[in-house]
């Protein structure tokens, strides 16, 4: 083996220039290979981040529940009369028995308590319909980072104050500190003043969410205590679909993971790791043609040597080894001089850490480079492109070889 | 002298239907420890084929092929790898060295693809034979940038290197001129002397056969004289 080792080592110095060229050959293959993994990688993260970083991981909200009959339907007919605002009696109302328990489980980043509902904001003439989002002061930016989104005025909710997007400020011509109507869908009015404006680049947000204090969606929405819906951010945001049956399990609560909503989102982060892949995949496929075509010129052109090494003793096996090496060591310094370079190169660009909203440029992850892969795979194809022009190698007849 | 090998009824055939050739006709051939032999006949005689059944590089098509006792005509790959690596010397005309080693990396390198590895021992018995063969100066000399007299004398200390029973040479003196035939065909001789290593030599130099104490001439696939 050591002595295989050694010739197949002679033969890939004895001609250098061809050798470093079919090392270079490899190590763009390499160098592509990690690119794309660093890309892909950083890709995913840059959209999770702009997507999924603002929304909930796991969502408890409360089921829409039939008032209960205080007249059993065994007794004879009830006639049943259903108020519009009888959906905002689907609340979750033990809040303090189940949120320490969810507050306790590893990996619980944060909680957000929420009463929500739909409304209508008035000012003078103009109204527009909005979703309201009661949430706690102190707790805004827990799902969502509103804070970091406000443009004027604060992001904290305080009694009395109303927290509007961009664009709805523009649409119905108001500015920070005005007063507006906001009348909830049972029917309650509240004259709220603007304390804050935040914009998220998304449409929808800006234009239809209204943020209010707890307190103040209480009122609105007559719910002296309980909430409607309790929001969680984990630490590890793949690790909902894990611990949502366990809160289920935990509190009897319907505890969905966010992946349950964001399939579509899903489906795009796979079907651009498959591209990825399949870039990859030709990448590697590239390094094994060249090496093999290499390998299998440099059998023929060594034939007679392979044929002397033969009537000197030397088995089958022996020069099977002497090729497959050469393609592991090829494989292996490609794959060095490749990782070496890619890494080289994604330092060059802005860190994972800056991707943040109004980034622009590529979102390359340096830490998903998959260097280690890179090489194992790059030397593992390497070494089987080898195998079939070593086993041509090792099954030349050895008079032929010789060519006496 | 005892036997060293014996082939009965040798007969090669090339091809197959219209192009078959028949070389070897039912040749028989005897070969004594310690015998210094020329092999001569006309181009396309057959010699070379001889040469590489004793070899054990090819099989024969059918006859009896035995040396040291054993037989050879059924043996597997394997086992005759290592019978040639043990017992079997070989010089060829051209394409004799390994062009990117050493005289001496050339000359270990029967014992080394046995052992795994280049030992001291197997670079000191190189070096010895190096000397012998008259290229002191030329032990660590890529092959390369040798003259031809000094490749084949390197081939030479090559095929001694494990002490084998038999050196196979074919036309080794074909290339040179007559000054460097002459010295390693006296080298030959020396060692054949010395050792009892006995040499089977192929040749179209009538002068180089009367250097050898035997003289087997084949024609028509037979041996006739
Ligand atoms: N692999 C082969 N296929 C077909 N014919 C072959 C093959 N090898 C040898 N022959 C034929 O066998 C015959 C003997 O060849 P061989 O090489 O043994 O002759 P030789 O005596 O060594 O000749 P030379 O003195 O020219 O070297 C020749 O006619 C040659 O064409
Ligand atoms: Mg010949």
């Amino acid at each position: 083996m050591l002595y295989a080792l050694k010739i197949a080592t002679r033969y890939l110095t004895a001609s250098r220039a061809q050798t470093a060229l079919l090392v270079f050959g490899v190590a763009i293959g390499v160098f592509i290979f990690i690119f794309m993994s660093a890309l892909i990688g950083g890709l995913a993260e840059f959209i999770m981040m702009r997507t999924a970083g603002d929304m909930a991981h796991i969502t408890i909200q409360a089921e829409a529940v039939d008032p209960a009959l205080l007249n059993p339907a065994a007794l004879g007919t009830v006639l049943l009369v259903q108020e519009p605002s009888t959906k905002a009696t689907a609340i979750l109302k033990d809040t303090s028995a189940f949120i320490p328990l969810i507050e306790g489980l590893p990996g619980v980043k944060g909680i957000s308590q929420q009463i929500n509902g739909t409304g209508f904001l008035t000012r003078g003439g103009q109204v527009t319909q909005v979703s309201i989002n009661g949430l706690e002061p102190g707790h805004e930016s827990v799902i969502a980072n509103l804070a970091s989104y406000v443009t004027e005025g604060t992001a904290n909710l305080g009694a009395g104050g109303v927290l509007l997007g961009k664009t709805l400020v523009e649409d119905m011509d108001l500015t920070l500190g005005q007063t507006v109507r906001l009348q909830s869908s049972s029917g309650v009015v509240a004259v709220l003043t603007i304390t804050g404006i935040y914009e998220m680049g998304s449409g929808g947000p800006d234009r239809r969410q209204a943020y209010v204090s707890l307190a103040t969606a209480r009122t609105l929405f007559k719910l002296p205590q309980g909430v409607t819906r309790v929001e969680i951010k984990l630490d590890d945001l793949y690790a909902a679909d894990a611990l949502a049956p366990q809160i289920k399990a935990l509190t009897g609560l319907d505890a969905k993971s966010w992946t349950e909503q964001a399939a579509q989102l899903l489906d795009a982060l796979k079907a651009q790791a498959q591209t990825g892949y399949i870039l990859k995949a030709f990448a590697l496929l590239t390094i094994v043609i060249g090496v093999a075509s290499a390998l299998l010129l440099s059998t023929y052109r060594r034939r007679p040597e392979i044929g002397i090494m033969r009537a000197m003793g030397a088995g089958r096996w022996f020069v099977m080894v002497v090729f497959v090496a050469q393609g592991a060591l090829i494989g292996l310094m490609g794959g060095l001089f490749g990782a070496a370079a890619g890494y080289g190169v994604l330092l060059a660009f802005p860190s994972r850490d800056s991707f943040g909203p109004g980034q622009s440029g590529l979102p390359i992850d340096i830490r998903q480079g998959a260097y280690g892969l890179a090489i194992w795979l790059t030397t593992l194809g390497a070494i089987l492109a080898s195998i079939l022009p070593a086993r041509a190698a090792a099954r030349l007849d050895p008079v032929t070889a010789i060519g006496q | 002298m005892t036997a060293l090998l014996e082939v009965r009824d040798l007969v090669k055939t090339f091809g197959s239907g219209e192009a078959e050739t028949r070389v070897l006709r039912g040749l028989n051939l005897a070969m004594q420890t310690g015998e210094l032999a020329a092999l001569l006949g006309p181009s396309g005689s057959g010699k070379s084929t001889i040469l590489t059944i004793l070899g054990t590089l090819m099989h024969p098509t059918s006859g009896s092929h035995t040396m040291l006792g054993l037989d050879l005509t059924t043996a597997s790959d394997r086992a005759l790898t290592e019978f040639r690596n043990l017992h079997i010397g070989f010089v060829f005309q051209f394409h004799n060295l390994l062009p990117d080693f050493t005289a001496l990396e050339n000359v270990c390198f029967p014992t080394a693809v046995r052992e795994g590895r280049e030992t001291a021992a197997a670079r000191l018995r190189g070096e010895e034979l190096l000397v012998r063969m008259g290229l002191s100066e030329r032990i660590h000399f890529p092959t390369a940038n040798l003259s031809g007299g000094q490749k084949q004398r390197v081939a030479v200390a090559r095929a001694l290197m494990n002490r084998p029973e038999l050196v196979l040479a074919d036309e080794p003196t074909g290339n040179l001129d007559r000054a460097s035939a002459l010295q390693v065909m006296d080298l030959i001789g020396e060692i054949n002397r010395e050792e009892g290593t006995t040499f089977l030599i192929s040749t179209h130099d009538e002068k180089i056969a009367a250097q050898c104490r035997r003289q087997i001439v084949v024609g028509d696939g037979l041996v006739t004289g």
